[in-house]
């Protein structure tokens, strides 16, 4: 029987790309299934039916509907409490307060300059859209801000939440992927030592190598 | 001294989603004032608890937080069986109560944060209004809150059929913008306005109110 769990969208999607580690690190099964942004398929009603806000990822699983990445990783992983990384979201309260903590961190600081850039530096020349200097230098300050305080902190621990890879450091895989390999910026993230040695560990995990493959497998 | 302690000013919408939280959950807790003016945010005492230099910092005992929808989720885990709830039924309602808390996250906080301190926050300041910004911003909040209507008009608050985080995480800027021109954006989306009217009616929101209001 084919499996209930869908993704809804394209891998080389930031957002869907979060949801994919997600399962991978948790050993679920999962079917993607495309949609056609370039042909607004995102737009249409009969998908906004599953995400009313026209955007990718949707997802179901058997009975439920859903959408917001951060929100799909937190139902998989306390659905799947069981299966692959357990500790993905921590295996306690004060763990899971911390994870918690730079997850929202992650969706707060760092991703609205690091999606900004992805958009300026990676998407815009593809798409053939002209790239705003002024918004690329703005958003830079800002997240060579966030990194500085990172670098502090992945000098204290190993990991963004603590000793051992969670969430918090996952949902940050899809921006930083791009931005390093892609950007031609890719130092603001490889310079610094304890932030670079974090994007070398989150970016060598195995469940992170298949959603780059099926990125570039689509032909992004 | 309390175990709870929370760092801030009243009337800062991050600051005040915690208090509201804390006084759902009817909890002791001890608040401690920031000085803004004085930097008091960027020195290393403050910094120990919020490394990103910005209100609130939130200590339960040893644990240390920052981010208040981090923190009001904590509260809520930590205190299940205190004051509001928070919640109605099982884990797949605990799942799309999720989805809406992200949705105030990051589609409803943007845009609204952005007209929070242009309509509200900067004429306080004496400065500017931008009203390219505002125009911009108020198209982008019709369009997040037509989603709200559809929403509401099957579900009595956005998570389920209780009020839960994912309602509250709205209050503090709703507030701001109730005393705004962008208020007609709330009224005139009927389901919109019952909920706006059903959660700004709470007592615990009015407690926050009130410590506003003492502080100036």
């Amino acid at each position: 029987m084919a499996t209930p769990v869908k993704v809804y969208g394209p891998a080389m999607s930031t957002a869907v790309s979060r949801v994919l580690a997600c399962l991978l690190e948790k050993n679920v099964d999962f079917q993607l299934v495309p949609v056609n942004l370039a042909k607004g398929e995102h737009k249409k009603p009969d998908f906004r039916k599953i995400q009313p806000f026209g955007q990718v990822p949707a997802f179901e699983d058997e009975g439920i509907s859903l959408f917001e990445s951060r929100a799909i990783c937190r139902y998989i992983c306390e659905k799947y409490t069981d299966k692959g990384n357990k500790g993905l979201y921590g295996t306690n309260p004060v763990a899971r307060a911390s994870i918690d903590q730079w997850l929202e961190a992650e969706g707060q600081r760092f991703n609205p300059p690091s999606s900004v850039l992805v958009f300026q530096l990676a998407f815009a020349p593809r798409m053939k859209i002209k790239q705003d200097q002024v918004v690329i230098k703005q958003n830079e300050e800002k997240l060579s801000k966030v990194l500085g305080i990172y670098e502090k902190r992945l000098g204290e621990t190993r990991f963004l939440a603590g000793d051992e890879f969670s969430l918090a450091d996952l949902s940050h895989l899809p921006n930083t992927q791009y931005l390093v390999t892609t950007s031609g910026r890719g130092e603001m993230f490889t310079s610094k030592k304890n932030v670079g040695r974090w994007w070398n560990e989150i970016s060598s995990r195995h469940s992170w190598k298949n959603v780059v493959d099926m990125q570039n497998n689509k032909g992004a | 001294m309390a175990a709870i302690r929370l760092h801030g000013t009243p009337y800062s919408t991050a600051v005040a989603r915690v208090l509201t939280t804390l006084y759902e959950k009817e909890l002791e807790f001890e608040f401690v004032e920031i000085d803004m003016k004085a930097g008091e945010h960027k020195k290393e005492s403050f910094l120990s608890i919020n490394p990103f230099g910005q209100i609130p910092g939130f200590e339960d005992g040893d644990l240390k937080l920052f981010e208040s929808r981090a923190i009001t989720k904590y509260i809520a885990q930590e205190y299940a069986d205190k004051g509001t709830q928070f919640k109605c039924g099982d884990s797949k309602t605990a799942a799309i109560i999720g989805v809406w808390m992200e949705v105030e996250a990051h589609q409803f906080d943007p845009v609204a944060s952005k007209l929070t301190w242009e309509l509200a926050l900067k004429p306080r300041y004496g400065l500017a209004t931008d009203t390219a910004i505002v125009e911009e911003n108020e198209a982008k909040l019709a369009k997040v809150l037509d989603v709200y209507e559809s929403r509401l008009a099957q579900s009595k608050y956005l998570g389920c059929g209780c009020f839960t985080l994912a309602d509250l995480h709205h209050l503090p800027c709703i507030h701001y913008l109730l005393g705004t021109q962008a208020k007609k954006l709330f009224d005139s989306r009927p389901h919109v306005s019952a909920w706006v009217d059903a959660i700004t009616a709470r007592p615990a929101w009015s407690k926050v109110l009130a410590l506003q209001k003492q502080q100036g």
